[in-house]
């Protein structure tokens, strides 16, 4: 089993180049940024369109509320700051002014998960996914790498309705080739396998992909999908898999609790149970460290899918 | 236009809508709504440029107005009603299941004249302030109105607004504070004073403008005046004095009728000092 690698991208720089394009595709774009336009990579977009970017200082709050003015006002604004100031600290503006009021804002979030490294738990959020996914109506999407965070950026101007997108610091392997269709809801599948289904999302795709080779070792053939939106949940993708496979693993840069785990496991046991495993943050905070060393201490790589692989293969008989 | 005399008649029946709704449910916020009476009837009947029959979301080539203290609904969604917006009869449903007259407005009940959902405080300025960079951006020659109370100048996500608006010269904008100088659980001086909120508006780069939201003569004349020197490089605040519970003697001077509703012997007591002028829903 080979994986096709196109380079090493971080995924913001997929958001960043995606925002710049789609500001030259559609006069309706706006973008807004809490003081952090070069760690979000806007300042392509910042300098090639000065009347449509707003730099509101660090006040995020305020953001919120400025795009879901621009967004009764007919346009289409991208918010950006880090994932932890993009929910928790703005949570009631974003319920109440965008996601009740309907508003159409894509919410931008970087620098999520603790692959941020050094910066430590205060700012390496892992129950963002949750968070906003238990908002009505509110889509989210968590793309795998430096292109499908570009194309994920441009398909959301063209979704009605408020996105959250998350996405991540550090340089990542680049899978998904440059022209693969993005469809907000609809998953890919990555590898064909008969044994067990591994669904990812975000980073952990690509160590996914990592934990589906050393088990292909092994003579087990694990279906790897890509599930970088979490809500709407594909589900057909998910049951499809099931179906052949008969037992699941989920892996992401996230708590446990609401993540997209979860969200697998209420579609499961609801329609199709089986032995499945959760590969997650349980229940503790980040720390720094170094992304490698992070994803080590937290469960999180491709060893711990294996491992967790092997659980739910057991409990298959 | 309307004659003072037939702003003051509007107001009278506003009013009345306002005790009517509020004891039909037994829920709602009649002080600070008795108290915007006349400054929102003043506003919506004789100061914005709109069109109900043709209210659209992006409020394109018209004035538009958020309501940021949206406890106050009943006085918005009787203003709303009496200005063509929706059925005067709906606003028997207020506060009901299933009615687009939520406790606190709400857009996703299709209400024709709203266009953000406001209750939790703090967030109206914001928007209103996005609404206004969208008009700017369109072209668009028509104004940002937004109310907002007194004791909701404590959030903090309000000097964001102020900063934001003042330092990028949104002038398009007209804020108004609801000065009644009561909060739920007492006067605002005590609660949590806000020191001198024109001067601290004025530090933010705004223009003020102080005016008694009771004397309807006098809100006319400060809207108008708002309104022609709008776009002249600053936004501008009006600090609004009103009473909570204006128009109904034993609502007036406590902050107790913030959030409670009248029994039947109060509201009957209400009712008769505010005659019938449009006639009842």
């Amino acid at each position: 089993m080979e994986i096709k690698i196109f380079g090493h991208k971080d995924t913001r720089s997929g958001f960043g180049d995606g925002l710049l394009e789609l500001g030259r595709r559609n006069p309706k774009v706006v973008a807004l940024c809490a003081d952090l336009t070069g760690s979000l990579k806007m300042d392509a977009f910042a300098k090639e369109f000065p009347e449509r970017f707003f730099q509101t200082g660090i006040a995020e709050a305020n953001m919120m509320g400025i795009a879901a003015g621009l967004a009764t006002g007919g346009y289409i604004p991208f918010t950006g700051t880090f994932a932890n100031f993009s929910t928790g600290r703005v949570y009631d503006q974003i319920r109440q002014s965008i996601a009740y009021s309907g508003k159409n804002v894509k919410i931008c979030a970087s620098h999520a998960g603790v692959t941020l490294g050094e910066d430590g738990a205060t700012h390496q959020i892992l129950e963002d996914i949750g968070m906003m996914k238990m908002l009505p109506g509110m889509a989210v999407v968590v793309p795998a790498d430096y292109n499908q965070t570009k194309a994920a950026t441009i398909a959301m101007a063209e979704w009605d309705g408020p996105v959250y997108l998350r996405f991540g610091r550090p340089k990542w392997p680049i899978f998904m080739p440059e022209d693969a269709p993005f469809v907000i809801g609809k998953a890919d599948q990555l590898t064909e396998g008969e044994h067990l289904t591994i669904v990812a999302t975000g980073h952990m795709v690509w160590i996914a992909l990592l934990a589906a080779q050393q088990l292909d070792k092994e003579g087990i053939r694990a279906e790897v999908i890509n599930m970088h939106t979490i809500k709407p949940l594909d589900e057909a993708a998910v049951l499809n898999s099931v179906r052949k496979t008969g037992c699941v693993v989920t892996a992401e840069e996230h708590q446990m609790a609401g993540g997209l785990g979860e969200s697998i496991a209420s579609l499961l046991v609801r329609q199709m149970p089986v032995p499945m495993e959760m590969v997650a943050v349980n229940d503790r905070f980040g720390q720094s460290g170094t992304p490698e060393e992070l994803l080590v201490e937290y469960g999180l790589d491709a060893d711990h899918i294996v491992a967790a692989a092997r659980k739910a293969l057991q409990r298959k008989g | 236009m309307h004659t003072l005399e037939e702003l003051k008649s509007i107001a009278t029946q506003v009013r009345r809508d306002i005790i009517r709704m509020v004891h039909a449910c037994q829920s709602g916020h009649p002080g600070g709504s008795l108290g915007c009476a006349d400054f929102m009837t003043a506003l919506f009947f004789n100061q914005l440029r709109i069109d109900p029959a043709k209210f659209s979301m992006d409020g394109k080539g018209e004035d538009m107005f958020f309501l940021s203290n949206g406890h106050i609904s009943p006085v918005f969604y009787s203003v709303l009603a009496r200005r063509g917006y929706f059925p005067v009869s709906e606003l028997a449903t207020f506060r009901r299941l299933h009615s687009r007259l939520q406790g606190h407005p709400a857009t996703l009940e299709g209400l024709p004249g709203i266009r953000v959902a406001s209750g939790s405080l703090g967030q109206g300025l914001s928007v209103a302030v996005g609404a206004a960079l969208a008009k700017k951006l369109a072209g668009d020659d028509k104004l940002v109105w937004v109310l907002m109370g007194d004791g909701e100048q404590q959030e903090g996500q309000i000097w964001e607004a102020a900063m934001f608006a003042g330092a990028r010269k949104v002038d398009n904008l007209i804020g108004v504070i609801d000065y009644n100088g009561k909060q739920i659980d007492g006067p605002v001086d005590e609660v949590m004073p806000l020191g001198d909120l024109k001067a601290k508006y004025e530090a933010f780069g705004w223009k003020v403008i102080s005016f008694d939201g009771n004397d309807i003569a006098q809100t006319v004349d400060t809207l108008n005046q708002a309104r022609n020197k709008a776009c002249g490089g600053q936004p501008q605040l009006l600090l609004m004095k009103t009473e909570m519970g204006m128009g109904v003697d034993f609502m007036m001077g406590t902050h107790k009728w913030h959030g409670s509703a009248p029994n039947d012997a109060q509201a009957a007591s209400a009712l008769a000092q505010l005659p019938e002028t449009l006639g009842d829903y």
